[in-house]
């Protein structure tokens, strides 16, 4: 049988993987696998810095569900990894992360470019390894492939030294994994699914509460189903927006610190919470105490046996894959006509929401500011009117993407493109490439702010070298406006460091060879945004907003419904 | 908050320590106790065994947390177990003329074994659970103790429970 070098069988498994696209930034220590990667046929994308990759693979693997692959050399390209890895790891975002090493016999000798690699992102992934021997690294590829994508999603990293790279050795893919300290439960318990619609059929006011996990799943058809079937109202966490039609009545939004009155009010009066894929992160229960407090039963379904009881007490856990949960859960509700029964009672709780939403809907006030400033929520229903909602929306981190995850109304899951666990600022430009190039036929928005757009600029021009069509929104009100928030509201009016020179977006731009256009007045804004999405390529739209207009509502950090801010 | 022990299997491989201690480092759990050795028996696996500490929503994440990591392949938790478990002290201890006979009396109640004699000390060892343990060291305190080497708890399930039965322990796959 014929030979490989390490690297050439790197290559292969990958294909064997039926990997296509590969973020990353050639280096010393990986540049045997870059050698054999120029003689294959998967696209590489030479990005800016090695964090962009991994934000990049990371919209890559949310648009297609399929493991985001990352390619970069040891120490300081594996380092600047790290933030990509730690976000994945908390948003359960599959990655397989292939870092170049030192050769074997230097490890540990403070070579150049040496670094701790494994060390440093055990913390920070699902798993890692250190290739010592070519004949490992098939097996490795494959396990990692597996880890990253069957469970709970997540990174992988490997770590690969600069001989086992260009060691020889003959090339079999595995067919199949044995990992024995690996085997997540797919299948649902039957009697406690049962036990599940026992609870919801005894429940006066039931909440299905969605997360993240249902996305990962593939699970919005039968989340759908079987809500529209029960006639349950629905929040959803950051990363559960676009489970479940926004257009529908039935759904109330997102809950938690900037979730609407109404959807928290529901949150405050639920007997019965049926967590679908989500983790009861703090940013969703505020004060632990005074979360559901009226839940007679809490039932929580999802892949990880750790997530449950980690921060809520749950009545009935349902450990397994959401999708096959829910479609188990599916039948037996069809099997039960006494659920039927259910119907008034709960379309009476569903009412009583809606009655909320009309009491204290969000924003009431939407076209300006009234000081001739353009208000942040009307750039973002400008947005919605300009793409009839049919886009992928990659968001940074602050008042924007609260904005966004309250203002525009996902249709689809996989829509939304954001960093919830970890609260990344850097990740929407970087993540929005890899979108593009995970679906180039969908249109692809970028929303980010004057602070965020800062931290992975540079991706501008990875944009600009594969012309990407992506339009760029920044909300530029100068200032860190998050940050500027909460010092406004709990710091009383300190602005400790949150005001922010910026660049001329506009110029800057030029200068990287894409286009740009600034907006100051409510006047200009349809147009102009019209004119700028109409603009092929990447493109730049800098958005003045006044630092002033605030997220709500608010509850504040640690605290209750009770305690909510409406100014 | 109470101690409890548990035994790790994971797989005989380099990193796996570190894995473990840093999630308890990571996640602010305590490790009491800790034992690591290869399995005499299938030299792919080794066996760890801990003692941490915490309420039992504390320790029900540490088994969860243990029990995510790829190379844990078993987890067997003494909770609620009863169990024998051993720990071996080595104790180098001044003796004179004066304290020998004392020395003697206490070392031969605790069934110790002097395992090595000089000039003006003596070493014994002992293994026994941790009260014997503890209690050993306390009478021989006031001799004058030179140096003292304790190892870390390692655990059995009792083949016969008190609460009637045959009972294997309980194991989370």
């Amino acid at each position: 049988m014929k030979k490989l070098t390490g690297a050439q069988i790197v290559i292969e498994s990958l294909i064997a993987e039926g990997v296509d696209t590969i973020f990353g930034y050639p280096g010393g220590a990986i540049l045997p696998t870059y050698d054999a990667l120029l003689d294959s046929k998967i696209r590489h994308v030479l990005v800016r810095h090695e964090q962009g990759a991994t934000h990049m693979a990371e919209g890559y693997a949310r648009v297609t569900g399929r493991p985001g692959v990352v390619l970069v050399t040891s120490g300081p390209g594996a380092t600047n990894t790290v933030t990509g890895l730690a976000d994945a790891y908390m948003d359960s975002v599959p990655l397989v992360v292939i870092t170049g090493q030192v050769p074997t016999t230097m490890i540990g000798n403070d070579a150049f470019q040496e670094a701790d690699v494994v060390g440093i992102t055990r913390p920070c992934t699902k798993h890692n390894y250190l290739v010592k021997d070519v004949k490992d690294i098939a097996r490795i590829i494959k396990e990692a492939f597996f880890i990253a994508a069957n469970g709970r999603p997540g990174p992988v990293l490997i770590d690969l030294p600069k001989d086992v790279q260009q060691a020889q050795h003959t090339f079999k893919y595995p067919d199949h994994v044995e990992i024995r300290g690996y085997k997540p439960t797919i299948k649902g318990n039957p009697r406690q699914i049962e036990r599940a619609v026992d609870a919801i059929e005894q429940s006066e006011k039931p909440l299905f509460y969605v997360g993240g996990g249902v996305q990962w799943s593939g699970a919005s058809p039968e989340l759908t189903q079987l809500v529209r079937g029960l006639g349950i109202p629905v929040c959803e966490t950051l990363m559960g927006l676009g489970s479940f039609p926004a257009s529908d009545p039935l759904c109330l939004g997102m809950l938690g610190m900037h979730g609407s009155y109404a959807t928290n009010t529901a949150v405050c009066n639920t007997d019965c919470l049926i967590a679908v894929g989500a983790r009861f992160d703090d940013r969703v229960t505020g004060r632990i105490a005074d979360f559901a407090p009226k839940a007679k039963s809490i039932i929580h379904l999802d892949i990880d046996p750790s997530s449950i009881s980690k921060n809520v007490p749950v009545d009935i856990p349902i450990v397994g894959d959401i999708k096959p949960v829910l479609a188990d859960m599916l039948e037996v509700v069809r099997s039960r006509e006494s659920l039927g029964k259910r119907r008034e009672t709960w379309s009476k709780w569903h009412q009583e929401i809606l009655k909320w939403q009309k009491e204290k809907p969000l924003y009431e006030r939407r076209n300006g500011d009234g000081n001739g400033h353009i208000s942040a929520v009307s750039v973002i229903e400008e947005l919605h009117n300009l793409t009839k909602g049919d886009c992928i929306v990659a968001t940074d981190v602050g008042q924007h993407q609260m904005w966004v995850a309250q203002l525009f109304p996902f249709e689809r899951p996989r829509s939304l493109l954001t960093s919830g666990g970890l609260g990344t600022m850097g990740y929407g430009l970087p993540a929005g490439i890899g979108a593009k190039f995970a679906a180039p036929e969908r249109r692809v928005v970028v929303v980010s702010g004057d602070g965020s757009i800062q931290m992975n600029i540079q991706e501008l021009a990875t944009a600009v070298q594969y012309n990407i069509d992506l339009k760029v929104v920044i909300m530029n009100n100068h200032f860190l406006g998050m940050v500027r928030q909460w010092q406004e509201k709990f710091y009383q009016e300190r602005y400790s460091y949150s005001a922010m020179s910026v660049p001329d977006f506009v110029t800057l731009a030029k200068a990287y060879n894409a286009k740009g256009f600034r907006i100051e007045k409510p006047s200009e804004l349809a147009a102009t945004m019209k004119q700028a999405f109409a603009t092929p390529g990447p493109v730049l739209i800098d958005v003045i907003i006044p630092k002033e207009e605030a997220v709500m509502p608010m509850i504040p950090p640690g605290g209750s419904m009770s305690e909510m801010l409406f100014a | 908050m109470r101690s409890h022990t548990i035994s790790v299997l994971v797989e005989n491989e380099f990193g796996v320590l570190a894995r473990v201690a840093g999630l308890f480092s990571g996640r602010g759990y305590n490790i009491e106790s800790l034992t690591v050795n290869e399995d005499p028996i299938d030299p792919t696996v080794s066996r760890i065994v801990l003692v941490t500490s915490g309420d039992d929503q504390v320790l029900e994440q540490v088994n969860k947390q243990l029990n995510k990591l790829v190379s844990v392949i078993k987890i067997i938790d003494f909770k609620d177990v009863d169990t024998i478990d051993r720990e071996l002290v080595m104790v180098r201890v001044a003796v004179d003329d004066r304290t020998r006979s004392e020395f003697d009396s206490i070392v031969s109640a605790f069934r110790g074994r002097v395992v090595d004699i000089g000039p003006r000390s003596i070493t014994v060892e002992l293994t026994g659970d941790s009260e014997k343990i503890k209690g050993f060291i306390n009478l021989l305190r006031p001799l004058g103790i030179k140096e003292i080497v304790r190892s870390g708890k390692i655990a059995m399930a009792r083949s016969v429970q008190l609460n009637g039965g045959v009972r294997r322990s309980k194991e989370i796959a």
